[in-house]
C-alpha cells in the first residue's frame, strides 16, 4: 500500500524533473536560437569549414572548463588553469626536443598539470588556505616558471605524431573534437554515476555534512584539483600541437574563458549545483559567440564587451528561471 | 479582547505535498496561543506564510480585521508580524546592536553611523527584556537563547504585535526556557500576541492561553488551554490514542564495546572516562554549552583531543577522522541537523546513502537499484513522510529531517550508536517511535550513548546516566538510583559525586 503510494508519487516528481531538464534546456535553447541567427546573417556560419573550425577551437577551452566544473562544484575555483596550460605546454615543448619521444612529452605535460593541481588542492584542503589566494598564487609560479624555463622565448617545430593531439584528423572531424567529446563523456560518468562524483556535489552543498557522514572531504577535495590541473595540461599538448609552437604565454586568459564557460552553462559558483554537459554548452555559446563576431568583422576590443554582458546576462536569466519555478 | 490576527482557510500545495487544507488561525490582542501538531503537520508553513516567506495559494489574512496581502518579509514586518526563525537570522559578525537595527541605523549628517545612540537605543530593547547582553557583544560569541533574545528585541524594534516563535525553546536548557516564558508573560501583559511553536506538552500547559491545532494539513479545532488537558490534546493531535511515552525494552547487556579513559578537549572537555556495554544505553545529561556535544564528536573523531584513549572491544583504536570511526562501527546523530546531519539539496535517497555508498559501487559505479531498495526500505521502516525518496531533504518537515538522519545512519548497522539530542523537534508520536527504536536497537546488542537535555528522556530511555558540567563528569547514575533532583544536582555542579 505505501509502496504503491510512493511509486504513484514519483510521477509527480518526475514531472518536476522534466522542469528542471527544461531549465537546463534553456542554454541550449540558447544555443540554437544564436546559430539560428547567425546562420541567417551570415552566409559562412553554417558551411562545414567554420563549425570545425569553431569546435577546434572550443576544444581546448572546453578541456580545461570540464575540470573547472568539478572544482566548482565543490564550491572551490581554480584560477591557475591558464599558466598551468602555459607550463605544461614548454616543458612537455622542451623535454619533446630534448628527448624526440612524443610519448615522454605528452606524458610529462599531463603528469605536471596534475602535480601543479595537487599542489593546490593539498594547500587548500590541508593548509585551508582560500581556493582564491592559493591558485592565484599558483597562476603567477606557473607563468613565471614559463618564462623562466623558456627564457621568454617559445619553443616551435613539432614532428606531425606529436602534433596529432592538436590538429590530427579522424576522417573528416577534428581530432580535438573528439578527445573533447570522450573526456566530457567521462567526466559526466564520474559525476552521475561513482561516489567520488556524488562526494563532489555533497561537498559542494554541505562540506561539514559530509565530513560527519565519514567521508574523507580533504581527500576529495584534493582529487578535484588534480583533475583540473590534469585537463589543463591535456588541454596543453592539444593547444601546443595546434599552433606548433610553445609559448610562455599560452593559455593566458583561459581561467575566466572557463570559469565563464561553467558559469553560462549554470553551474553555481557557490557550489553542489551545476552538470559537466551544461559547461559544454557553456562553452560551444562562448565560441559561436566570438565567430560570430568575427564572421561580423566587429573589433576585437568590442569583442571583449560583447562577451562580458552575455556571461552577465547569462547567468541573470539562470537566477530568474529559478526564481519563477522554486515559489 | 479584541481580535489581532486572523488566517481564514489557508490552503498551500507544494509538489506531491497538500500542506495547509483550508487551515484558520485566530489570534487575540495578548494572548499567547500554541499551534501544535505532529511532524509535518503544516505549523511552520503557515507561519512562514504568515511571515512572508511562502505564498498562500488560497485564504485570507486579516490583521487587526482588515485584510491584508502578505507577498513578501517587508510586508509582514509592515503589518507588525515578527518572526523568530527556528534558525537564526542573525549576522554572527555583528555587534548586538547593529544586528538589532539592522538597516535602520541612526546617521550623522554625513552618513555616519551614530554608535553612542545605536547602542542606546539597542539597551533600551534589551533592558526591556531584562537580560544583561551588551549592545556591544558579538552575536556570534552569544549563547544560543542570547542570541534568541537579540532576535525578539529585535522584533519589538520593529513595532511587532505578533511575534511568532517557531520551536524556540529547542535549544534552550530548562532554565534558560524559564526566563524565555518570563519574557514572553510580560510582552503579552503589554499587549503582545505571541504564536508559540512547541512539542513540548509541559511548556504548551505552562504557558499558552489557547491552542490550535493542526493535523496533516488539515484544521482540527482551536480550545482554551483551560478546557484541554495533555492526554486530549495529544489524541487531537495524533488522532488516535497513544499509549506509553516511554516505553522500556529491556534488552540483556553484554560486554563492554567502548571504553574512554581521560578523554580531554581543550577548553570543553576535561578528563572524562566511562565505560559502553553492547545492548546498553547511557545517557549524557547536563546542561546546554556543558561539553557534551564535544565530548561525542571527540569520540567520533570530528574534533580533535588533546589527551585520551580509545579501546572498542578491549583494543586500543586510533579515531581521527569520522571515516575512521565509521569504520569502527560508530555512528553518530548530530545536535544540528540542518548544518551537521542533513545535506539539504540532496534528496531523501541521496541523504539515507551518502554513508553508505561505498556498498553500492560495482566495479566504479554506484548501483542505483540497490541504492534505491535501501533507501526505500528504510523510509519505510521510519516512516518518513515524503513524497518520494526524490524529494529535497529541506522540503521535509524538522521530524521528518530528524528520521532522515536516523534512517541514513541505521543503513550502515552501526555497533555504537551516539545520539545528540535525538528528539529535539520531534512531536510526540514520532517521540515515543523512536524512544522505542532506541530501545530495539538496543536488543540487537549495539551500544547507545544518548545526549539529551531533557530529563524525563533520560531518565525514561537510559540504563545508566553520566552526567556532565563544565566539561568534567560529575555524576554516574544506574537506572534505579537516578532522579530528577540528583541529575540536576550534578547538571549544576551542586555535588561532586565520587566516579567509581
Ligand atoms: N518548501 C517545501 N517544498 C515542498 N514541501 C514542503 C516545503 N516546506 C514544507 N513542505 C512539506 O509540507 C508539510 C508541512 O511541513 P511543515 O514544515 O510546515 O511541518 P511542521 O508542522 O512545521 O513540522 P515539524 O514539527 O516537524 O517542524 C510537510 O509534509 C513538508 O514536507
Ligand atoms: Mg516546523
Amino acid at each position: 500500500m505505501e509502496k504503491a503510494n510512493l511509486k504513484k508519487q514519483k510521477n509527480i516528481l518526475g514531472e518536476k524533473l522534466n522542469l528542471d531538464v527544461l531549465r537546463g534546456l534553456s542554454s541550449f535553447i540558447g544555443l540554437i536560437v544564436l546559430c539560428v541567427l547567425l546562420a541567417i546573417i551570415s552566409p559562412v556560419f553554417l558551411t562545414v569549414t567554420n563549425i570545425l573550425n569553431i569546435l577546434v577551437q572550443v576544444a581546448v577551452i572546453s578541456v580545461i572548463a570540464a575540470g573547472a566544473t568539478f572544482v566548482i562544484l565543490t564550491g572551490g575555483i581554480d584560477l591557475s588553469v591558464g599558466s598551468i596550460l602555459g607550463l605544461c605546454g614548454v616543458v612537455s615543448a622542451g623535454v619533446l626536443k630534448a628527448t624526440g619521444s612524443p610519448v615522454l612529452a605528452i606524458l610529462t605535460g599531463i603528469l605536471l598539470g596534475a602535480l601543479l593541481g595537487l599542489i593546490n588542492g593539498t594547500v587548500i584542503s590541508i593548509g585551508k588556505v582560500p581556493a582564491f589566494v592559493t591558485t592565484l598564487g599558483m597562476m603567477s609560479v606557473a607563468r613565471g616558471l614559463a618564462f623562466i624555463y623558456t627564457h621568454g622565448r617559445p619553443i616551435s617545430g613539432f614532428p606531425d605524431s606529436f602534433r596529432f593531439i592538436g590538429s590530427g584528423y579522424l576522417g573528416n572531424i577534428p581530432f580535438p573534437v573528439i578527445e573533447a567529446i570522450i573526456i566530457f563523456v567521462i567526466a559526466a560518468y564520474i559525476l552521475k554515476k561513482t561516489p567520488f562524483g556524488r562526494y563532489v556535489y555533497a561537498i559542494g552543498s554541505n562540506e561539514i555534512a559530509t565530513r560527519l557522514s565519514g567521508i574523507k572531504t580533504n581527500k576529495h577535495k584534493i582529487m578535484v584539483y588534480v583533475i583540473s590541473g590534469l585537463l589543463s595540461g591535456f588541454a596543453a599538448i592539444m593547444f601546443i600541437g595546434r599552433i606548433n609552437s610553445g609559448h610562455p604565454l599560452g593559455g593566458d586568459g583561459y581561467e575566466l574563458d572557463a570559469i565563464a564557460a561553467v558559469v553560462i552553462g549554470g553551474t553555481s559558483l557557490s557550489g553542489g549545483k551545476g552538470t559537466v554537459m551544461g559547461t559544454l554548452i557553456g562553452a560551444l555559446i562562448m565560441g559561436v559567440i566570438r565567430n560570430g563576431l568575427n564572421l561580423l568583422n566587429v573589433d576585437a576590443f568590442w569583442q571583449g564587451v560583447v562577451l562580458g554582458v552575455v556571461i552577465v546576462a547569462a547567468v541573470l536569466i539562470d537566477q530568474r528561471s529559478k526564481k519563477t519555478t522554486n515559489l | 479582547m479584541s481580535v489581532a490576527l486572523e488566517m481564514r482557510n489557508i490552503t498551500k500545495r507544494f509538489p506531491g505535498v497538500l500542506a495547509l487544507d483550508s487551515v484558520n488561525l485566530l489570534v487575540e490582542e495578548g494572548e499567547i496561543h500554541a499551534v501544535v501538531g505532529e511532524n509535518g503537520a503544516g505549523k511552520s508553513t503557515l507561519m512562514k506564510i504568515l511571515a512572508g516567506a511562502y505564498q498562500k495559494d488560497a485564504g485570507q489574512i486579516f490583521v487587526r480585521g482588515k485584510e491584508v496581502e502578505i507577498t513578501n518579509t517587508i510586508d509582514a514586518q509592515k503589518q507588525g508580524i515578527g518572526m523568530i526563525y527556528q534558525e537564526f537570522n542573525l549576522i554572527p559578525h555583528l555587534s548586538v546592536a547593529e544586528n538589532i537595527f539592522l538597516g535602520r541605523f541612526p546617521l550623522t549628517k554625513s552618513k555616519k553611523i551614530k554608535f553612542d545612540e545605536l547602542n542606546k537605543m539597542a539597551q533600551q530593547y534589551l533592558k526591556e527584556l531584562e537580560t544583561d547582553i551588551s549592545p556591544q557583544s558579538i552575536v556570534g560569541e552569544l549563547s544560543v537563547a542570547d542570541r534568541q533574545l537579540v532576535e525578539i528585541a529585535k522584533a519589538l524594534s520593529l513595532n511587532s504585535s505578533v511575534l511568532v516563535m517557531d520551536e524556540p525553546t529547542s535549544s534552550l536548557s530548562p532554565g534558560e526556557t524559564e526566563v524565555l516564558f518570563g519574557i514572553m508573560r510580560k510582552l503579552k501583559e503589554s499587549g503582545v500576541s505571541i504564536i508559540f511553536i512547541s512539542h513540548h506538552m509541559d511548556e504548551i500547559f505552562s504557558i499558552a492561553d489557547r491552542v490550535t491545532v493542526l493535523r496533516d494539513g488539515k484544521y482540527i479545532g482551536s480550545w482554551p488551554i483551560s478546557e484541554l488537558n495533555e492526554e486530549i490534546l495529544v489524541q487531537k493531535m495524533v488522532g488516535r490514542q497513544m499509549s506509553d511515552m516511554f516505553p522500556k525494552i529491556e534488552a540483556e547487556i553484554g560486554e563492554t564495546i567502548l571504553e574512554v579513559r581521560n578523554l580531554t578537549v581543550p577548553g570543553y572537555v576535561s578528563d572524562v572516562s566511562f565505560e559502553l556495554r553492547a545492548g546498553e544505553i547511557l545517557g549524557i545529561g547536563g546542561l546546554v554549552g556543558a561539553g557534551r556535544t564535544e565530548l561525542v564528536n571527540a569520540i567520533f573523531g570530528a574534533i580533535p583531543t588533546s589527551e585520551g584513549e580509545i579501546f572498542i572491544n578491549g583494543s586500543r583504536v586510533a579515531i581521527n577522522h569520522p571515516q575512521e570511526a565509521v569504520e569502527n562501527g560508530i555512528a553518530l546523530i548530530p545536535e544540528d541537523r540542518g548544518q551537521q546531519g542533513l545535506v539539504l539539496k540532496f534528496s531523501v535517497k541521496e541523504n539515507i546513502t551518502l554513508p553508505n555508498l561505498k556498498r553500492f559501487v560495482k566495479r566504479i559505479e554506484i548501483n542505483t537499484d540497490q541504492e534505491e531498495a535501501l533507501a526505500d526500505e528504510l523510509v519505510e521502516r521510519f516512516s518518513i513522510k515524503t513524497p518520494s525518496l526524490a524529494q529535497l531533504a529541506e522540503n521535509l518537515s524538522g521530524g521528518n529531517q530528524q528520521k532522515v538522519v536516523l534512517a541514513k545512519w541505521l543503513g550502515m548497522k552501526p555497533k555504537i550508536l551516539i545520539l545528540d539530542e535525538p528528539t529535539r523537534g520531534i512531536d510526540v508520536g514520532a517521540k515515543a517511535e523512536i524512544h522505542k527504536l532506541i530501545g530495539k536497537l538496543a536488543a540487537e546488542g549495539i551500544g547507545i550513548i544518548m545526549v539529551s537535555s531533557e530529563l524525563p528522556e533520560l531518565l525514561g530511555v537510559s540504563d545508566r546516566i553520566l552526567v556532565m558540567c563544565r566539561g568534567e563528569k560529575t555524576g554516574e547514575f544506574t537506572r534505579e538510583e537516578a532522579t530528577s533532583e540528583k541529575i540536576m544536582m550534578a547538571a549544576t555542579g551542586a555535588i561532586e559525586m565520587g566516579v567509581n
